[in-house]
Parts: C-alpha cells; sequence; structure tokens
C-alpha cells in the first residue's frame, strides 16, 4: 500500500494515515488496539507488551519506524547549514555514517535529538521525534541549502535484536554482516533500493531499514520469511520504550520537553543537562545555542539527567527523587522493572549538585495492588552505565544466532 | 598576529566619524574605511551636476549639542550658514502658511489654530525632550542587573515627571498616529498637511499608521540650536558637519582611508580579525566597528552563518523598506513659486496640503507604486550659500515621497516617470521650474541603498518605530552596539537612538565598546 499522498487536496479530512506497512500490521495486531504516532497510526502491542519486548532482547523485534520525522538536506552549504543547526560537529560524520545529534535554540534548550544520516556526499537525511520543518527553514537564511520533510517517502523498520543479522543474511543481503555500528548500505531489492543502517533504539544488535513506500509489503513480506524460524516477531511502541529505557536512551516529551513546544521555558533542558555534553563542539565555530551553552559551562548547569539502580521490584513510573534526608531532589522521568537487568531502573531529572554517581537517594514510589494504593520509599543510586549494553552491540561481524 | 588593539570602522559617515573620534580620543588605533571618495555618506556634499552641489541629507536638526562642543566642530570648520528656519506650508492657490517654532501665520488661519499651535508645540516639544533624554545613553537590557533597572528606572521617572495630565497625554499619544492627533487639535487642512510631514518623512507611514506621533516626537527630539527641532543650514551642505567630524576624527589620532570598500568582515573562528577590501586587501584588526546598516553588515558583510539562527531571523526581519526619494535640480535662477515672497524662499517649503492628500499619497507605496501626487520637503540651500552652485545660478534639493524601494517593474523603468510627476507637482507650484532646470538628479531608494550601503534606501538603516527603538534596535542582542560575534560592533542609524544626522548612536557605540574593553 502507498504512503497517502498529503499534497492531495483532501489530505486534510485525515488526521492519521495508515502506515505504508498497515495491511500486514493488521493481520499481526491481534489486540486490535492503534495509536497515534504523528501523522500515522501506529501500534502499542501487537498481542503482549512483554513477550515483544523479549523478543526484541532474546530473537528479533520489527517495530514500524514509518512516523518518524525525516528531513532532507542538500545542497552547497548542506555542512555548514548542519554545523551551524547542530550542537556537535557534522563533518565528522562521513558520508555513510550515521551519527547522532542534538539541535538547541537561542537559549541553549534542547529543540530535538535525532540521527543524521549522510547518504551521500553532501545529502543528509535528519531522523527527529518532532516536526521542524519551520525551524530547519529559517535556519537557511544566509545557506545555499535545500531542506525538504520527506517522512511520508520514505518507510521504515526497525529489525533489532540478536537474530537480526542473521535473518537479513538469510534475505540475501550480502554483507550485511560487515555493516560495522552506525554505518549504512544499500541492497538492490526488487527492483528498488534498500537502505540499511546499523542503527537503533534498543541498545542492542540491530538495523534499520529504509525503503520506498510502494515497496513496504514486500519488504515486511520478505522479512518475516526470512525470519521465521530465528523468532521474528512485530513489536509495538510499548515494547520498544522498555528497550530504550534498559538502553539509557531519551524521548522527547518524556524525559525533556522540546524547546519549542515549551511555555514554560525554564522546563526545557541543555544539552548538559540531559548528559549530552559530549555532543556539544564548541571548537567548531558558531552554532544554534554556543552562547549560552558556554555561558551555562561556565556558571554551571541547573539539572542532571542520571539512571538510577532502585531497591525492589516496582517501576518507579513519575516518581519524585529525595535526598537521603527527603529533601528534594527531582523526578523520574522514565521508569520500568527490567527484565534483562533484573532491576527496578529508572532516568532522573535531579538539580543541581544532585546527580553524583554513586549518590545515594529516595525514590517515592506509589503503586497498587487490587486497587489498594501503597506508598514505598525506595532506597536508590546513581549508576555509570547502561543497564543493558551487550558486546553484540557493537560486534563485527555480530555472532550467528 | 591580529592587533587586538587596532579598530577598523567601516563607513565614514557622520556616525562612523563621531564613533572614530571618541575611539581616537580614549587612545585606541581606529582606522575609518570609507568607500567613496570622501567621508559622510548621505550626509556629503557631492556635485550631482557640473559646478552644483548638494547634500542628499539636506536639514541639520538633530545634531547633538554635547557631540558639537566635545569635538569642537565649529572650530574644525563647521558654521551654519542660516539657522531657525521656517516652514513654508504651500497652498496651490498662493495662499502659504508660514510655520515657526513658536507662531503660525497666513493661510486664512483661525485664532483657534494658532492658539492651538502653541499649545501643540508645548507638549510635543517636551514630550519629545522624554524621548531626547534617550538619546546619549546605551540603551539597558532586560536583566536584573542595577545598572539596566536604574536607567529604565530614570526613564519612568522622567515620564512621571510630565506631571499627571502631561503624562497621561504622552502615554495616550506616544503609539498612536498623527492624524488622530492633529484632527483632535486644528481645523485647517494645510497646517494638518504640513505638520503631519514631519512624523513622515523618511519612514514607511501615512498620516493614519501608528507610530507616527513617536516619530514626529523624534524628529523634535533633538537640542540643535535651541528650540525642538529646529531646522538649520550648514555652510557648505551637510558635508562641512561630516568634514569637521573628520578632521576632529584626524586630530584625535585617527586614519581615514577613502575609496576603500569593505567587501566583507574576515573571520577567525568565532571572532572578527579584520576585514577585506574590494580590491582583495586584508586589513587586520581585533575590533570591527560597522557604520553600515545592521542588515547588510550581518547579512552581506559577515554572513549569516557567523551568527546563530535566531539572531540571524531577527536581523531579517529588520523593517527597513526605503520610501524617501532625493530630487536635486541645478537651476540657472531662483524658481517663481507662486505667493512664496524672496524672503520666504529660503525657508523650508513643504508640498502636504491636506492630510487626506497626504494618505493617499502613501496609499500605493504599499502596493509597489510610486505617488502620483507626492509630498515633498523643498529647499534652495544656494540661497543660504551661494557657493554650491555657480554665480547666480542655484540648487534646489527636495526631500519626494512616497517611492517605495520595491517599486513595481523596477526603478529603472520607474525613475523616469517619476522624475515627470514630480517635476509636474513642483510645476502646479512654481511654473518656471522647468525652464528654470539646467540639470536633474533623482536618487530613488534604490540609488540610495547602493551608493550609501543603507538597506532599503532607508535613511534611518531600518525603519524607526517603537518595535525598534531602544532596546529593541536594530534587534535585541545588539541593542547595546556590541553584536554577538566577538569583536563586532555597531555605530550607525540602524542603533538607537536611529538616524537624522545626530551622531548619538556613534557616541554611545564608542561608549560601550569602551566599556566592554576595560571590562574584560
Amino acid at each position: 500500500m502507498k504512503t497517502e499522498q498529503l499534497h492531495h487536496r483532501d489530505h486534510f479530512k485525515n488526521a492519521v494515515y495508515p502506515s505504508p506497512f498497515h495491511s500486514r500490521q493488521k493481520e499481526h495486531n491481534q489486540l486490535r488496539e492503534w495509536s497515534r504516532w504523528s501523522d500515522y497510526l501506529s501500534v502499542p502491542a501487537y498481542w503482549c507488551e512483554s513477550m515483544e519486548y523479549f523478543s526484541g532482547r532474546n530473537a528479533c523485534g520489527v517495530f514500524d519506524l514509518t512516523p518518524m520525522i525525516k528531513h532532507r538536506v542538500s545542497g552547497p552549504d548542506a555542512l555548514p547549514y548542519l554545523n551551524r543547526l547542530m550542537t556537535r560537529d557534522v563533518g565528522k560524520i562521513k558520508p555513510g555514517r550515521v551519527g547522532y545529534s542534538v539541535w538547541c535554540n537561542e537559549q541553549g534548550r534542547v529543540i530535538d535529538d535525532g540521527t543524521i544520516f549522510h547518504l551521500e556526499e553532501g545529502v543528509y537525511r535528519i531522523c527527529s521525534q518532532e516536526h521542524q520543518l519551520d525551524w530547519f527553514l529559517t535556519n537557511t537564511l544566509g545557506f545555499d541549502v535545500k531542506v525538504v520533510d520527506e517522512t511520508h517517502e520514505v518507510c521504515g523498520l526497525a529489525v533489532q535484536g540478536p537474530t537480526s543479522c542473521a535473518i537479513l543474511k538469510q534475505m540475501g543481503l550480502a554483507g550485511i554482516e560487515n555493516l560495522t555500528p552506525f554505518g549504512m548500505a544499500s541492497f538492490d531489492f526488487e527492483g528498488t533500493r534498500l537502505m540499511i543502517s546499523r542503527t537503533g533504539y534498543t541498545g542492542d544488535l540491530g538495523y534499520e531499514l529504509w525503503i520506498d513506500p510502494d515497496h513496504a509489503e514486500v519488504l515486511w513480506d520478505r522479512l518475516f520469511e526470512a525470519g521465521e524460524n530465528r523468532g521474528i516477531r512485530a513489536m509495538g511502541s510499548q515494547a520498544l520504550d522498555l528497550l530504550r529505557i534498559e538502553a539509557g536512551f531519551i524521548l522527547a516529551g518524556a524525559d525533556f520537553l522540546p524547546a519549542q513546544e515549551a511555555v514554560r521555558p525554564t522546563h526545557t533542558r541543555s544539552p548538559f543537562e540531559l548528559g549530552l555534553g559530549w555532543l556539544v563542539h564548541f571548537d567548531k565555530g558558531v552554532f544554534n545555542g554556543r552562547q549560552a551553552l558556554l555561558e551555562e559551562k561556565q556558571n554551571g548547569s541547573r539539572y542532571t539527567l542520571v539512571k538510577l539502580d532502585i531497591d525492589g521490584n516496582k517501576p518507579a513510573k513519575d516518581s519524585f527523587v529525595y535526598t537521603k534526608d527527603k529533601k528534594y531532589a527531582g523526578t523520574v522521568t522514565s521508569a520500568m522493572w527490567s527484565p534483562s537487568a533484573k532491576a527496578s531502573i529508572a532516568l532522573a531529572s535531579l538539580e543541581a549538585p544532585h546527580g553524583q554517581v554513586g549518590e545515594e537517594l529516595l525514590v517515592e514510589i506509589y503503586y497498587q495492588r487490587e486497587l489498594k494504593w501503597s506508598r514505598v520509599m525506595a532506597p536508590a543510586r546513581v549508576v555509570k552505565d547502561n543497564f543493558w549494553d551487550p558486546p553484540r552491540r557493537r560486534q563485527t561481524p555480530p555472532a550467528d544466532f | 598576529m591580529i592587533n587586538s588593539q587596532h579598530t577598523i570602522v567601516i563607513g565614514g559617515g557622520h556616525n562612523g566619524l563621531v564613533c572614530a573620534a571618541y575611539l581616537a580620543r580614549a587612545g585606541r588605533k581606529v582606522t575609518v574605511l570609507e568607500a567613496a571618495g570622501q567621508v559622510g555618506g548621505a550626509a556629503a556634499t557631492r556635485e550631482f551636476a557640473p559646478g552644483f552641489r548638494a547634500s542628499v541629507a539636506h536639514l541639520l536638526y538633530l545634531l547633538d549639542d554635547g557631540i558639537a562642543k566635545e569635538l569642537a566642530l565649529a572650530s574644525n570648520g563647521l558654521k551654519i550658514a542660516r539657522a531657525n528656519l521656517e516652514t513654508v506650508a504651500l497652498a496651490e492657490d498662493g495662499n502659504h502658511l508660514a510655520i515657526g517654532v513658536d507662531r503660525v501665520d497666513g493661510g486664512g488661519l483661525s485664532q483657534e489654530d494658532k492658539a492651538a499651535y502653541t499649545e501643540y508645540r508645548r507638549f510635543m516639544s517636551k514630550f519629545a525632550a522624554v524621548i531626547g533624554a534617550l538619546h546619549n545613553q546605551v540603551p539597558p537590557r532586560i536583566t536584573q542587573q542595577k545598572s539596566d533597572l536604574m536607567a529604565l528606572g530614570k526613564l519612568a521617572l522622567k515620564i512621571r515627571l510630565l506631571g499627571r495630565d502631561d503624562m497621561r497625554e504622552f502615554l495616550r499619544i506616544a503609539g498612536i498616529n498623527i492624524f488622530d492627533i492633529l484632527q483632535e487639535n486644528f481645523d485647517s487642512p494645510l497646517l494638518k498637511g504640513a505638520l503631519s510631514l514631519d512624523a513622515l518623512l523618511g519612514t514607511f507611514s501615512g498620516p493614519r499608521s501608528n507610530n507616527s506621533v513617536f516619530t514626529a516626537l523624534h524628529r523634535m527630539s533633538g537640542n540643535n540650536g535651541g528650540a525642538a527641532g529646529a531646522l538649520s543650514v550648514p555652510a557648505g551642505g551637510m558635508g562641512a558637519v561630516t568634514e569637521a567630524l573628520a578632521t576632529a576624527a584626524r586630530q584625535a589620532g585617527a586614519e581615514i582611508r577613502t575609496g576603500a570598500s569593505v567587501s566583507r568582515i574576515v573571520m577567525d573562528g568565532v571572532r572578527v580579525c579584520g576585514v577585506e577590501l574590494a580590491g582583495g586587501e586584508r586589513l587586520d584588526a581585533g575590533t570591527v566597528v560597522s557604520n553600515v546598516d545592521p542588515r547588510t553588515t550581518i547579512m552581506e558583510l559577515l554572513g549569516m552563518r557567523h551568527v546563530e539562527a535566531d539572531f540571524a531571523r531577527r536581523i531579517n526581519n529588520v523593517r527597513s523598506r526605503g520610501n524617501a526619494a532625493k530630487l536635486h535640480l541645478a537651476l540657472d535662477g531662483l524658481p517663481d513659486f507662486r505667493g512664496v515672497s524672496p524672503a520666504q524662499l529660503g525657508e523650508r517649503l513643504v508640498i502636504a496640503p491636506s492630510l487626506d492628500y497626504v494618505e493617499r499619497a502613501f496609499n500605493p507605496c504599499k502596493y509597489g507604486e510610486f505617488s502620483p501626487s507626492p509630498v515633498a520637503e523643498i529647499t534652495i540651500p544656494t540661497i543660504h550659500d551661494p557657493s554650491l552652485a555657480p554665480g547666480g545660478q542655484h540648487v534646489l534639493s527636495a526631500v519626494v515621497q512616497y517611492a517605495p524601494r520595491e517599486l513595481k517593474g523596477g526603478w529603472a523603468e520607474g525613475k523616469a516617470a517619476f522624475t515627470q510627476v514630480i517635476m509636474e507637482m513642483l510645476s502646479a507650484y512654481a511654473p518656471d521650474i522647468r525652464d528654470r532646470t539646467i540639470a536633474t538628479e533623482l536618487l530613488t531608494p534604490e540609488d540610495l541603498e547602493k551608493e550609501f550601503r543603507m538597506a532599503g534606501g532607508h535613511w534611518h538603516h531600518g525603519e524607526l518605530s517603537l518595535d525598534q527603538f531602544l532596546m529593541l534596535r536594530p534587534v535585541p542582542k545588539s541593542a547595546q552596539y556590541r553584536t554577538p560575534v566577538e569583536g563586532l560592533y555597531l555605530c550607525g542609524a540602524g542603533c538607537h537612538p536611529g538616524g537624522g544626522v545626530m551622531g548619538s548612536a556613534g557616541r554611545n557605540a564608542a561608549t560601550a565598546l569602551l566599556a566592554q574593553a576595560s571590562a574584560s
């Protein structure tokens, strides 16, 4: 099925579109539940959130990425344009490579995060959570560059988990095993170009497959055929959320407020306040937020985003975080019981000066058992490493599962 | 190695020269680079026809007394040929109105209008002084810092000290349009038309446009020779002012290079390290001060990639649509303006017969067309200074509106047609004008933009309005003359407090730069 033609004059009559994979998602969607993700219908869970999570960790989970917002940046000034837009040095992302980045407003607050695909010399794709066309076009003043929103021209599947590489090999994608993390490769596929990047949002071995919407269904079919004996499963957004928290990945709208959506500017966060200082490259020249971030670097940040290892087994959803002497320290932004780490884990935004690795804190968790609410002040500590970080994530070629 | 003590001033207009003079007096090594063969920019006296000279800015009314004194302009050669010009509001029937700073006569004016004029002058002068008091300060920023809060407090106090009734009136009218105020006060269409013109010269607005009371006050905010808004004609044209400024700057140690057109500002990473001239010559400097308008400075000389996107967007949004054309006529003798006595001919003559006439003149420019019946401010400077033309001959200098920068069909086509329209209009008042004309020069906003590097050909380097004034001029994060680019400053009319051959922007920029240098 093709993507909806959004330039069609009646496009406004539909607020949400079926994804190009919709016919196949429908077959797998035993729960018959649909949610909205940007412009598309998405599946929260196909049959069981937990089992889908385990597919992603122990076999292969397939997630429809089409609703991710995609912008294409090209033209002679594409690189200087991106370097002024992004906090990181985009020049370090060579053609055929992918890099993670954030972009900020003038106050140095994060507008969004995303991945930059250097498709070919001077042509980039930026995948992000939020529509950015207005901001990206505002940024073109003074640059010879073309920016288009190509969200609806490209659809994508995340193929994540230990058997993902083997499945793609089974599909006949020769040499896929040689792709290094954050690398890209193109394949002839059913008369079109299939682009595969070794990227993902699960912190595990995994790939993302990008193709034109006309070939969405055949891609799905060939993938599931190839994965039949390797535990392939369609995976919904709830399972993906669990996988990304374990991997320590932040989510716009959950772990930070996109700066352009903020009514209260103080509620936004800088890259430093999200633990992303490593993405801020002051030595590359002017970029949006540079002046504010330099000042922040000198004067200190207001917040830190930390990983918490919490005692007990209650997910610390929406919890307040306190110091040991019960002074307010911050709030949890994402939390779960991690089946892989066998721990209650959380991402939390703490007020400075809290958040030193090893700091002992208390997390106030409200939980319910058969409609009865209880509260526990669970001891927790700030940890440095990701809760899930297997060596296979980086191994090339990956072991055959 | 960059000489960080060396300061380059791009542009030798009056503000550039003032800034250079003050910087040099403070011991800085300063070089002024002027693209033209002489200093002065739009405030130079230039030959427009063999033997005939005129200045684009042709009247002096805002020059800051303090600057004139501190830079000893009088002893550096500035002489006023004629002070306190009156305004003659021309009527087609010859029943003209003579408007002075404290009296108004002729035009069959009623006693009520005469009395109202005295009152109008009283409150407008008083309010203009509130605005004028802001001219010689670096605008405060919106911060919690004591100095900023004090500056804002002083402004509030100044307004409060107007007294209850006048303060109320000031707050009522400061943001609204001149049409309503004139309607409230006067009956005579000729008087109202002429008074409205002072609010509109050099702006993109008509009498009914909001903000036109503010521009009227701004024009009266100078302290040039006494009465608010008093007009004078320098001997030798406006160039005499800028030549005197140049002399003062040179005396203080500044170097001035003419014929040095800067093509770009050179960056070393995130800081300025010099400029490149049109011929390719590079000049190193740790500090560059631009007298060029903010849009041209940032968008063309620097390049948008050297500033953050929010700042770039704000600079791009600075409203700077020039609307005033400048006419210079070389005349073989004095023209005969019907009903204007020989004694009156040297005054300022204005063609703005009624508010509706002026509004109708403004209407077409919104749609990219020039006025079929324009308004004009006319002077014949040779009456006060015969040296500007060959013996017995004269120069007519007129600001003519409205002539939009973006003319439908372009000015290459439109210029001759607009010249015809103006000559037609002048003939209605001075029937012999065509016969007396030996040579004509019409400078459209496009010409002004090209020749003097003023975005949009706007003589204020950006619309003068409440949303582009004080700490909003040209845009936040550069309203204190220091741009976000390390080492780059602005000093022109595009900064507070705007244009009109005042010099305050240049001096304030020097103050800000020196304060910054001593702080770091």
